[in-house]
């Protein structure tokens, strides 16, 4: 699956640019974090149809890339996330970054992950019998 | 080899020959200076100099400069030699950095300028066979106007475009199939900026040939510039006070500028002392002119730092080359005592993989110390989702600009096109130590 981050000043309003634009044309986030250094964040989300939305950003002079990231289903219970993680750790494969988010019907979690080789660690995880999110609707 | 001479009688005269008409024409100039310029006259009183004692071309570094403040204490006419009714045209230099100054042409003078440029549009690889599309502001700017009676003299077909309406400039690119392109360098960036949004495809135009002058540029910008561009760059130089666009140019080898050291004699001297410095030392650029009526210059200072390479090119030209202008005097920073020009940095920003070359340098003061910040803008190709390469991307640039110029700066990565795009001279230093200084 396809994230879209964009590259934020740090300056007040820089976000709110991003958010004012994604109203606009009535985008629909499904999930986001936004990472910060004390000079520029990075704001990284999940929407439908992120190759239009990126090319569209850009338009508007974002800077903004569509980057290869894992959903995974989560059970929601104690250990669940640990459970996926021990999986990744086994096989040497290390997380870049991870974000989580509730499916709308509230029975599920979901984590989103960034990971060097995503060919690799979902191939593992399949196997693990981890469910593995490919697309996201609505 | 492309032969493309125009003066081939001058451009490639030996040394001996050029001596001999240089200080004919030198003895000349100072006459008309001493009786037709009473502030040169002046200076030279002053200094206690006969001027019939110049007797070789050495001597004329006993003579006193001509310094653009001398210029601007005489606005408007005291620069000129010549009664108004011999002055056919009247330019004035922007006075973008105080009080404006002014030169006037006779006749011959602008029938020399015109040859002037055409040798030198010649020597770049202009023909009578192109179109060239002259971007450079046409008015009081000598640009305009002396790059198109030169590439009228040459027989190239003009299309005086001036400068500005970017989207227009495109459309008469690719319509009139232009082949030549005339402005500043930072225009061409702008320019190519607003093709790609354009969806210019390239192949489709006869677009060939850049003459970039009219403010320094570096060498990573020719190599930026003829990566955007389907063009050969090359680098004119000229200042309207000495007579415009016209006094140097690259030839097809890009190894220096040609002087048309018929015209005018270069000098290189020392910042501080104004002492004469050898060839191949970097110094202030310094001018005489030997043949204009009506504003002659004797030592005039451009605050253009250069050196001279006197040995022959490979293109054949014996006439002096001057090494490209990146910096100007008046452009030294001062930070916490080291001194850097702005396109030291240039070198270092754009010597990075899919970095701009839109950058902005902030100077400040933060508890009483020099604080450098240099913007440069992150392009979407670039871009790296996880923080840490952009972490190190910009750790990297800190790291080069300390090691090799001995400067603390931050490097601050920011949103493309969020620096104002030039479509003229770019300003790429903002200084805010002296406003806090003067309150």
């Amino acid at each position: 699956m396809k994230q879209i981050s964009v590259f934020l000043e740090n300056k007040p309003g820089s976000l709110h640019a991003v958010l004012a634009k994604l109203k606009e044309w009535s985008v629909n986030l499904r999930a986001l974090s936004l990472a910060d250094t004390a000079d520029f964040g990075v704001l990284r989300f999940i929407v439908e149809k992120p190759e239009q939305l990126v090319e569209r950003l850009r338009k508007e002079n974002f800077t903004a890339t569509l980057t290869e990231i894992l959903v995974v289903g989560v059970e929601d219970r104690p250990g669940g996330l640990a459970h996926i993680v021990e999986i990744l750790t086994s096989h040497d494969i290390s997380i870049e970054y991870l974000y989580a988010f509730v499916s709308p019907q509230g029975q599920k979690a979901y984590v989103v992950m960034r990971v060097e080789d995503v060919q690799a660690a979902s191939e593992i995880l399949r196997e693990a019998k981890a469910s593995l999110l490919d697309e996201i609707t609505i | 080899m492309i032969a493309t001479f125009w003066d081939e009688n001058y451009e490639l005269m030996p040394r001996q020959n050029l001596e001999k008409i240089q200080l004919n024409r030198l003895k000349k100039v100072l006459t008309r200076a001493y009786y037709n310029l009473p502030y040169y006259r002046q200076k030279i009183d002053q200094a206690g100099i006969d001027i019939n004692d110049v007797q070789s071309l050495n001597d004329l570094r006993h003579l006193p400069f001509t310094t653009k403040q001398d210029l601007r204490n005489v606005y408007p006419f005291g620069a000129i030699a010549e009664p108004l009714k011999n002055i056919v045209r009247i330019h004035s230099s922007s006075g973008s950095t105080g009080r404006a100054t002014v030169v006037g042409y006779t006749r011959n003078d602008i029938e020399i300028w015109s040859q002037l440029l055409a040798r030198t549009l010649a020597g770049c690889g202009v023909t009578e066979q192109d179109t060239i599309q002259i971007a450079f502001g046409y008015g009081l700017f000598t640009g305009g106007l002396g790059v198109h009676y030169g590439a009228e003299k040459l027989g190239a077909t003009v299309v005086p475009m001036s400068s500005g309406n970017t989207l227009r400039q495109i459309q008469i690119l690719k319509d009139f199939q232009i082949t030549v392109l005339c402005c500043t360098p930072s225009y061409a960036l702008y320019l190519s900026e607003a093709a790609k949004e354009n969806q210019i495809d390239w192949s489709q135009t006869a677009f060939r040939l850049g003459i970039f002058g009219a403010e320094p540029w570096s060498e990573e910008m020719r190599v930026e510039i003829e990566k955007k561009l389907p063009i050969q760059a090359f680098d004119i130089y000229g200042l309207s006070e000495v007579i415009g666009p016209g006094v140097a140019f690259e030839c097809e080898f890009h190894q220096g500028l040609h002087i048309s050291e018929d015209c005018f004699i270069p000098e290189i001297i020392d910042i501080q002392s104004g002492k004469p410095l050898p060839p191949g030392k970097s110094g202030e650029l310094v001018f005489t002119t030997l043949t204009k009526e009506g504003t002659p210059l004797i030592r005039y200072r451009t605050g253009d730092i250069s050196s001279l390479n006197y040995e022959e090119c490979q293109c054949g030209r014996t006439i002096v080359r001057m090494e490209r202008v990146t910096s100007r005097t008046d452009d030294m920073l001062i930070i916490r005592g080291v001194n850097v020009y702005p396109s030291q940095i240039e070198s270092i920003i754009l010597s990075f993989d899919g970095i701009e070359p839109y950058y902005q340098i902030l100077i400040s003061k933060e508890n009483f110390l020099d604080k450098i910040e240099v913007e440069v803008e992150v392009s979407s190709e670039m871009f790296s989702d996880e923080i840490k390469v952009l972490e190190t991307l910009r750790k990297n640039i800190e790291e080069k600009i300390k090691a090799e110029l001995n400067l603390a700066c931050s490097i601050k990565l920011i949103k493309p096109k969020s620096i104002i795009r030039s479509e003229s001279k770019a300003k790429r230093v903002i200084d805010l130590r002296k406003k806090e200084g003067s309150l």
